[in-house]
């Protein structure tokens, strides 16, 4: 560039975020002494919009050619200043961030250090600057098509959401059903209104709707491409009984070699039974029976007279089913891969798996559900009602031998369940606490209903679950015993049946998810979102999203507004049509290459190809996503990456150091 | 005074970057002999710009990228494990002390470990002094640095 270099420096004191550890006084005298920098201005908050008119100002009347803006992390308003600078007429890539926030000012002791380090970033991003180039970024055409992974009610939401909005959806749920553990449910809090009938109309207009194609029992197995552009593999796994001909008629269910259900049935979480071949509930959504290869006789052994098969009028049994592979083409992604329920066998002290009347909240919720397999009714393991029951909150959770994190919904629906077991036995309930977490809207007031109901509350975590009696009134109960924080003293109540409030955890596969989608995650293993507040269903990664407890425990008002919000989100990208490329690509300066191809060999993406004439190597702008290793590679200099030259990175290294 | 070490970070923008971002909003506090620049991925680390940072008068270097299995670009953080280890054994020849460079696994949600692993090497390099390019004439040193890092 022929013109003078002329670099505005801004500097945020951000209210008194930097200000108060970073002398701004001092940090306005340095940059003045910098190379090139013409204009030096601070202000309260550059992100305002008064902030960003400076550096208009500044183009128009001082005519500045770079920018720097000290502030903040570049991952939160790198974009809003690149923006400020194309509003004035200046290429957004002439513009450069120091971090004095994030890096600085929050995470030094002195003030001192604080404005020391503040320099060291500021005379890196001056050095930097200088040396950027102007950059048009590319952009692609985004696929109007959406994946939702996950058919719960997050995933329904969204799914709805978009099909309205004329959005074609392809959702894909790895169980025989959509619905989720909300399916599960009998009643939620805090109305008490029955799970079944606020979810079940919601999974039939999804298999009713044109816009969604709805792939059950089947998981994503690879994606590749990039916003706009994911090329997605999804596994079919048989089900034996063809989709498109099933009527949902049971004649096969009853017709089944087993003339009783006798294996544990992974919907009813273990207490009910069912056959070989199954629909999980009557409202499933497909209501299309699936052959369980491990128990069903002619898959395990070949030995049976196919009785279901004789049974099926359209003839829909096809047992040489196989895995089958479905390709689509999508432009954005919806994660809702949801949460599995912490193992209660973990903690051995609570006798789950021991007693045969300890059960988890999840099992209770059949038992409570009229189509469960007691047909609503809470019963011991002898049939007989409960006359007293124990609820043990915070199992798995708010326990540093587990989980250190609070699920959040446990207290809520331990509350809901202590007032139904009332309801429906008469028994008296005792809560066992640590805090009661009711904030939500008409939360409290139903805490404070079940009390008035007579539902007792001890504050105290259980130590253990035991038969042992040590009195007349223990024998033949389950004894918990818990410290009653409130009174100071150790109370053991003898109760027939206890129900352990387990605690939400990550789902098994989330890893295998995270990793095809390359997604983070926190400590814990749930889901990372992009902000925490301001991009809470946004990932790291371009056209992905978030919804639901893939993402941290939530209940399901907040399931829903999450799964309608990434609906937004990805409504929001189909409506531009197009998105801005990374800018930050590599090239090959053909001049400089020697031919080597080592570049080929290292790029994930298979983005670099040879051209054979002129004995080059080049680089597809449309496949790069802009890693940079092939730069770090080249022997010879030819590979750089706009934003990332290897002169920038040297003047940003002298510059933190000089 | 004791000596105050001078430290560069090359921190990948996912993971590393992340976390540094994290320990920020958390206010983790954490010796300002660090100064993190970041790049898209730990792939792009050029063994020269670790050079470059000695040549530069840094008295560490710590390389941070994302866990294995989970880069953003799929396997940048193992191709910079490969570069490391060339220069851990290419540092020696220049007469610098290979524990003057680190490289760490720091995913997005790792603001402690961040915090950590700045506290301890930046004693380990306040312990190991001021660098001095053992047995090396500087003058040759910066002849090939020149010679190289500018081609």
């Amino acid at each position: 560039m022929d013109e003078e270099t002329r670099i505005g420096v801004y500097i945020c004191h951000c209210g008194r975020n930097i200000a108060e550890k970073v002398r701004i006084d001092e940090l306005l005298d340095f940059a003045k002494t910098l190379p090139n920098v013409t204009v030096v201005r601070d202000y309260k908050y550059m992100c305002s919009d008064p902030g960003q008119k400076l550096i208009a100002e500044d183009v128009e009347e001082k005519g500045i050619n770079r920018v720097v803006v000290a502030a903040c992390s570049p991952t939160l308003h790198e974009n809003t200043f690149r923006n400020a600078c194309r509003r004035a007429g200046l290429n957004p890539f002439l513009f450069q961030m120091a971090n004095i926030r994030e890096l600085d000012a929050w995470v030094t002791e002195s003030v001192e250090d604080a404005t020391e380090k503040a320099k060291a970033f500021l005379r890196a991003a001056v050095n930097r600057v200088a040396l950027h180039e102007e950059l048009e970024v590319g952009k692609t055409k985004i696929n109007p098509n959406v994946l939702i992974v996950g058919g719960g009610i997050a995933g329904i939401s969204a799914a709805l959401v978009l099909a309205e909005a004329g959005v074609k959806v392809y959702l894909v749920e790895k169980e025989p059903t959509i619905g989720g553990n909300m399916a599960k449910f009998d009643k939620t809090f805090p109305t008490l209104d029955c799970a079944a009938c606020i979810l079940t109309p919601k999974m039939t207009a999804v298999k009713a709707h044109s816009n969604i194609e709805l792939l059950t029992y089947s998981e994503v197995e690879q994606v590749e491409g990039y916003v706009g552009n994911f090329r997605v593999r999804i596994k079919k796994k048989p089900r034996y009984v063809k989709e498109d001909l099933c009527i949902g008629c049971y004649e096969c269910v009853e017709d089944c070699l087993f003339a009783e259900p006798m294996f544990p049935s992974e919907f009813e979480m273990e207490i009910g039974k069912r056959k070989p071949i199954y629909i999980p509930f009557p409202q499933a959504v497909p209501l299309v029976p699936v052959i369980d290869p491990n128990t069903c006789m002619w898959l395990t052994a070949k030995k049976c007279p196919q009785y279901c098969r004789e049974a099926c009028e359209p003839d829909a049994i096809d047992f040489n089913m196989g895995e089958e592979y479905a390709d689509v083409e999508v432009g954005t992604i919806i994660v809702a891969t949801g949460y599995k329920p912490f193992d209660a066998a973990r903690i051995p002290q609570y006798g789950f798996g021991k007693y045969e009347n300890v059960y988890t909240s999840l099992q209770v919720e059949r038992m409570l559900n009229s189509t469960g397999p007691t047909g609503g009714e809470v019963l011991l393991a002898n049939g007989k009602k409960p006359e007293r029951v124990a609820i043990v909150h915070c199992v798995g959770s708010r326990d540093e031998n587990y989980n250190r994190y609070c699920s959040k919904v446990c207290c809520m629906y331990s509350i809901k369940l202590a007032r139904l077991i009332k309801e429906r036995t008469g028994a008296e309930v005792y809560n066992f606490y640590i805090d009661i977490r009711a904030a939500g809207k008409a939360y409290e007031e139903f805490y404070k209903k079940a009390m008035e109901e007579g539902v007792y509350f001890i504050r105290g975590k259980v130590a253990e679950v035991t038969d042992i009696a040590k009195s007349e009134e223990e024998k033949g109960k389950l004894v918990v015993v818990a410290e009653d924080t409130l009174l100071g003293r150790v109370r053991r109540i003898p109760v027939d049946m206890v129900v352990l409030s387990v605690g939400l955890e990550p789902q098994e596969d989330v890893d295998r998810i995270r990793n095809m989608l390359k997604l983070s995650c926190s400590a814990d293993g749930w889901l990372l979102e992009r902000h925490p507040k301001l991009a809470p269903v946004s990932t790291a990664a371009e056209g992905i999203f978030i919804a639901g407890c893939c993402q941290g425990p939530k209940d399901i008002p907040e399931t829903v507004a999450q799964a309608e919000a990434a609906a937004g989100e990805a409504l929001s990208l189909i409506e531009r049509g197009e998105i801005e490329l990374e800018p930050n690509i590599s090239f090959i300066r053909r001049e400089r290459c020697s031919g080597c191809r080592i570049c080929i060999g290292v790029c994930p993406y298979g983005a670099i190809s040879f051209d054979e004439e002129e004995k080059v190597a080049v680089i597809n702008p449309a496949l790069c996503r802009g890693c940079g290793t092939c730069v770090a590679a080249c022997p010879s200099k030819a590979a750089q990456q706009h934003l990332f030259m290897d002169e920038e990175i040297y003047a940003e290294i002298e510059g933190v150091l000089l | 005074m004791s000596f105050e070490p001078r430290i560069v970070g090359i921190f990948c923008n996912w993971c590393a970057y992340m976390a540094a971002n994290l320990a920020g909003t958390a206010r983790m506090v954490y010796p300002s002999a660090l100064k993190v620049i970041r790049v898209m991925c730990s792939g792009r680390i050029d063994p020269q710009f670790v050079f470059w940072a000695f040549r530069n008068g840094a008295d560490g270097v710590l390389l941070a990228g994302c866990h294995p299995g989970d880069c953003h670009y799929m396997e940048g953080n193992a191709k910079c494990l490969r570069r490391y280890r060339l220069m851990k054994k290419l540092l020696p020849q220049f007469g610098i002390e290979a524990e003057r460079l680190r490289l760490e696994w720091i995913s997005a949600s790792e603001a402690d470990k961040l915090k950590r692993v700045a506290e301890e090497f930046t004693e380990e390099v306040r312990g190991l002094g001021p660098l001095s390019f053992k047995g090396v004439e500087l003058g040759i040193l910066e002849e090939a640095g020149k010679g190289q890092a500018r081609l």
